[in-house]
């Protein structure tokens, strides 16, 4: 038994050790500034070999990016004594902030659900894996809520065909970052696949992060929240006077 | 053009914030509210966080009304002594409503209090000023321009503690304008508003006060009670946003000057009038919202609430 394992594995990992995906992106730091709305980072790479491509199945590309974690409370409406009000909740541990996945074709084809069970790359997969872990059910009407409310958003997208594939050796995607974008460690993917399985896969992380102007208030405000309070205050007692003093001197003229 | 703004983490149009601001301000200026009310839901739909829209708004309202009371002090139409009476009810009011506000947070039903407050005031106000209003209209008509006459509020004068009030020419008790100043505190932190719409209305109706020094002492007392609310806001939660609050008091301010002088030109009754009609139109909104099936069933919110 040991043996014929040994020997379909070692038949199997050759076709797959053999290709390797190399990447790299346009740019690893976001800068949030004041004016900042939205960006795109262009993700490419190539497969490295050391054999001709085998011919068994399609060499596939997907590419995901997704942003940072954070718990998400669900609430779910229902009508009480004639009023909409909140009722039942659920808390999503974790759900990423932001979610793109662009791919060489339609990821129901090109990805087969194991793997995908496996690397965590559909969308629904990604939140409803967190979801699971709080107890809820995979198709759980919360954790799709949190799905379909942020794809209406646009924070998340899938788009098969959206990664160029040349001769099966070079690839590249746009991805787009929206303007509404949340600070903190983004992370990008880049998984090859050859039948619907992974054969190799690359990670990097793209650093978003507020700078100049917009670092300084939220700085200002979580470290020194008095001050910040009385800035503001004193900002808007200036402008109130200010807007005063003009109109007055405008009337008088 | 588009602005990031720092702490509410969403970029949005900063001209679509300035005319916000300077609409919001001129009725601001024109009635004597902080506008909060309208602002506050308008900031909601164009996406901002609500605790982020809520404190900002706290914010911006200090400034249009400081530009509003200038105007008024200038006009003599505040009377300090009433402010500063009402002041204290305000901050002592505040600081439980903020209490209450916490409380309701942790039951998770925060929303659906606020906009039934909403719904609750505004509408028992709206119609309360919609007929007074209406009614004041038709008799100065009729009595072509002398003032209607005071009615007598007697259980107000046989209360102790009496103030002479010179500018609005009242001899009162202190306690009525202490304990309206509390509940419209208690209101202003609970509904994330300056509380004006509620103040106005209690002034005349309840105090007696002349609609011209109203408007000026319900600025005056609003200005601290809403800087209070920021402070607190800025020091608990973190959602003071001095991006979104500068690009909206720029709008509102001037947009407050601009109202004070309209304000001025107005008859108080028809001023009155289209307060009420203001007033009703935003409780009708917020009412059907409550009443009509919505079309998204799920809200997200922040995790760690």
């Amino acid at each position: 038994m040991i043996r014929i394992l040994l020997a379909l594995f070692l038949l199997a990992s050759p076709a797959h050790a053999s290709e390797k995906v190399i990447a790299g992106l346009s740019q690893n730091r976001v800068a949030i500034t004041a004016n900042f709305d939205g960006t795109g980072i262009l993700i490419f790479g190539a497969v490295k070999r050391e054999a001709p491509p085998p011919t068994t199945g399609p060499l596939d590309v997907i590419i995901a990016v997704s942003g940072p974690e954070r718990p998400v409370v669900v609430r779910k409406k229902a009508r009480v004594l004639g009023i909409w009000v909140n009722k039942e909740s659920r808390t999503v541990s974790s759900a990423p902030s932001f979610y793109a996945i662009a791919s060489t074709g339609p990821l129901p084809k090109i990805l087969s659900k194991s793997e995908d069970l496996r690397y965590k790359i559909t969308i629904p997969r990604m939140v409803a894996e967190k979801a699971a872990a709080d107890g809820l059910s995979n198709i759980d009407e919360f954790a799709s809520a949190v799905i379909r409310i942020r794809q209406h958003n646009g924070l998340y997208t899938e788009k098969g065909g959206k990664v160029n594939l040349a001769d099966q050796t070079l690839f590249d995607t746009q991805i787009a970052l929206p303007s509404a974008l949340v600070e903190g460690d983004y992370k990008a993917r880049v998984f090859l696949l050859r039948d619907g399985r992974v054969i190799d896969d690359f990670s990097k992380t793209i650093a978003v992060r507020k700078v100049g102007m917009e670092r300084w208030i939220y700085n200002l405000a979580h470290e020194r929240p008095l001050i910040y309070g009385l800035l503001s205050l004193a900002i808007a007692i200036l402008a109130g006077w200010l807007a005063s003093t003009i109109f007055r001197l405008l009337k008088l003229s | 053009m588009q602005i990031y703004l720092p702490i509410a983490e969403i970029s949005v149009n900063a001209f679509l914030l300035l005319g916000l601001g300077g609409m919001v301000g001129i009725l601001s200026g024109m009635f004597g509210v902080g506008g909060g009310f309208l602002m506050t839901p308008l900031l909601f739909f164009i996406g901002i966080p609500p605790a982020v829209a809520v404190a900002t708004e706290a914010n911006q309202i200090v400034a249009s009304s400081f530009s509003g009371v200038l105007a008024h002090l200038r006009r003599k139409t505040v009377d300090l002594k009433m402010g500063l009476v009402l002041l204290i009810g305000g901050l002592i009011g505040a600081g439980v409503g903020i209490e209450i506000f916490r409380a309701l947070r942790e039951i998770g039903q925060v929303d659906l209090l606020v906009k039934l407050t909403y719904v609750i005031f505004l509408g028992i106000i709206g119609s309360l000023m919609f007929i007074e209003g209406l009614n004041a209209l038709k008799k100065s008509k009729t009595r072509a321009g002398k003032p209607a006459p005071r009615r007598g509020h007697l259980w107000i004068h046989g209360l102790p503690f009496k103030l002479k009030f010179r500018t609005s020419g009242l001899y009162i008790s202190a306690i009525p304008p202490l304990a309206i100043g509390a509940l419209v505190g208690i209101l202003a932190a609970i509904m994330g508003v300056g509380g004006g719409f509620v103040m106005v209305p209690a002034m005349i109706y309840i105090l007696g006060m002349p609609t011209k020094v109203v408007i000026g002492t319900s600025l005056f007392q609003i200005i601290f009670v809403t800087a209070f609310t920021t402070l607190m806001h800025a020091t608990t939660n973190y959602t003071v946003d001095m991006a979104l609050a500068v690009l909206l008091l720029l709008g509102g301010v001037v947009g407050a000057q601009i109202g004070t002088r309209i304000g001025l030109k107005m008859k108080a009754e028809s001023l009155r009038l289209l307060l009420a009609t203001l007033v009703l139109g935003v409780c009708g909104k917020l009412g059907l919202e409550l009443l009509i099936e919505p079309s998204e069933l799920f809200i997200l919110g922040a995790g760690g609430e």
